[in-house]
């Protein structure tokens, strides 16, 4: 998923990875172009992590894990930091979710009865960010469906999401619904029909194989 | 007679340590704003020194609650907070424990909406409007306005009756300098403070700080205090291999 998701970077690219599967996103950012990674806590151009004994506890992503920095990486507050984010300034923002419906509405900071951590910056990110890509499984752990007609959990925006990439194929939410335009290999149609509450369309790129 | 250089008394925000330089400006109730984000940046020595201040009922804006045992986890210990205004608390069981326990209420903020009350308080801005939170649990309750279109919702300004915030480099000015990501809140928690105290690993003469590069001019930093040997602990030390 996070390989697929690295497909969506274009060269010049200032990107905002999620916690979770989307930092690994990182990984796969295709050779030979320049994508710039934000991290909100106030890190433009964030590197890998450091080596051992280059550990620097001032220099944290917004996982807060010890990260390091490229060549003409730039570090700001959080009122500057979410200035790019607000301001519309940020080109791509990839992030995980528990459901998404099929108009963009996302939920992925709290499940009402159990704890609640909060939801850090990630209603800032799609409210702000100009394209919204979503990483997830195709359903939860116990089998229910995360793609639906409309939302259970509590929000963390409304028609935010524009694009989804499961581990079973890629759909893009239109006015129409959502649309698949990939499946991944082995995956049937009515497999995806089956694991997904609520109507698909498919495109015609969207080929059994 | 001209007086010589060493009779004029010298002007200075810096206190002998964190503790006095907290006499005088704490009491019960208070609101303030705390910088650092998770517990990079936080300002250690002043937060101990508000502990033993023993006072209580605080209401703290700061983007998370420290862990237990450390940061403002130790004011929950406590039992020093009466409210944390956060955007991610996931990180300190004990703070979980008071808030199911109905003893600490909490008012989830989005990280950005946070900073920008910062920012907007210490601009003499009461509130602006902002897309983020729109159609969620956030937005109950806020007046919400439509420019050109699009539904907005109207944030407070937060004017703190006292800032803490944590500083790499400090002239005792006041002027500040922060370093790499340990800057984060802390340059929007000094500007909303009716008072803000801040501390710095280095303190140096006025004129040794290039005026181009101070972060936070000394006009919002009332006094300062030096701790030359932060603990500056790690969440989480990921490296990789050489």
């Amino acid at each position: 998923m996070a390989a697929r998701a690295a497909q969506e970077l274009k060269d010049g690219f200032y990107v905002n990875l999620g916690i979770g599967i989307p930092t690994l996103v990182a990984n796969h950012i295709p050779k030979g172009i320049t994508v710039t990674l934000q991290s909100e806590n106030g890190l433009l151009g964030m590197g890998p992590f450091p080596l051992h004994g280059q550990v620097d506890p001032d220099l944290i992503n917004a996982g807060k894990q010890t990260v390091t920095l490229v060549r003409g990486a730039s570090t700001f507050s959080s009122a500057d930091s979410f200035a790019m984010i607000r301001g519309g300034h940020i080109d791509l923002a990839i992030l995980g979710a528990m459901q998404v419906s099929e108009h963009g509405d996302l939920a992925n900071w709290m499940i009402p009865g159990k704890r609640v951590k909060g939801m850090g910056g990630a209603m800032d990110l799609v409210s702000g960010v100009r394209r919204v890509i979503v990483i997830t499984e195709h359903t939860a752990g116990d089998g229910t469906a995360k793609l639906l007609r409309a939302c259970t959990l509590p929000l963390t925006g409304t028609r935010v999401v524009q694009r989804v990439i499961t581990n079973l194929c890629v759909l893009d939410v239109t006015p129409a619904g959502f649309e698949v335009i990939e499946l991944a290999d082995g995956v049937t149609r009515e497999h995806l029909q089956r694991h997904t509450d609520a109507s698909i369309r498919f495109s015609d790129a969207a080929i059994e194989r | 007679m001209k007086p010589r250089a060493e009779d004029k008394p010298v002007y200075t925000k810096l206190w002998p340590d964190a503790r006095s330089a907290l006499d005088g400006i704490v009491r019960d109730g208070m609101l303030l704003a705390v910088g650092g984000f998770g517990l990079c940046g936080i300002p250690e020595a002043l937060i101990l020194a508000l502990r033993d201040t023993g006072v209580r009922d605080l209401t703290i804006a700061s983007n998370n609650a420290g862990v237990d045992g450390w940061g403002l986890g130790l004011l929950l210990e406590t039992r020093q907070v009466r409210k944390m205004i956060s955007s991610y608390v996931g990180e300190n069981s004990e703070f979980e424990r008071q808030y199911l326990d109905g003893e600490l209420e909490v008012e989830f903020c989005p990280q950005g909406t946070l900073a920008e009350r910062m920012r907007a308080g210490g601009a003499g801005i009461p509130g602006f409007y902002t897309r983020t939170g729109v159609g969620t649990l956030v937005a109950e309750r806020k007046e919400h306005k439509n420019f050109d279109g699009v539904t907005y919702i109207l944030e407070r300004g937060i004017e703190a009756d006292l800032a803490l915030v944590k500083a790499w480099k400090a002239d005792r000015l006041g002027n500040l300098i922060y370093r790499r990501t340990a800057r984060n809140f802390n340059p929007n928690a000094a500007t909303c403070g009716k008072v803000t105290v801040a501390e710095a690993e280095i303190i140096v003469e006025p004129g040794e700080l290039d005026p181009d590069e101070i972060h936070t001019p000394g006009i919002f930093v009332h006094r300062l205090v030096h701790n030359p040997h932060p603990e500056k602990r790690i969440e989480k030390i990921t490296t990789r291999e050489a």
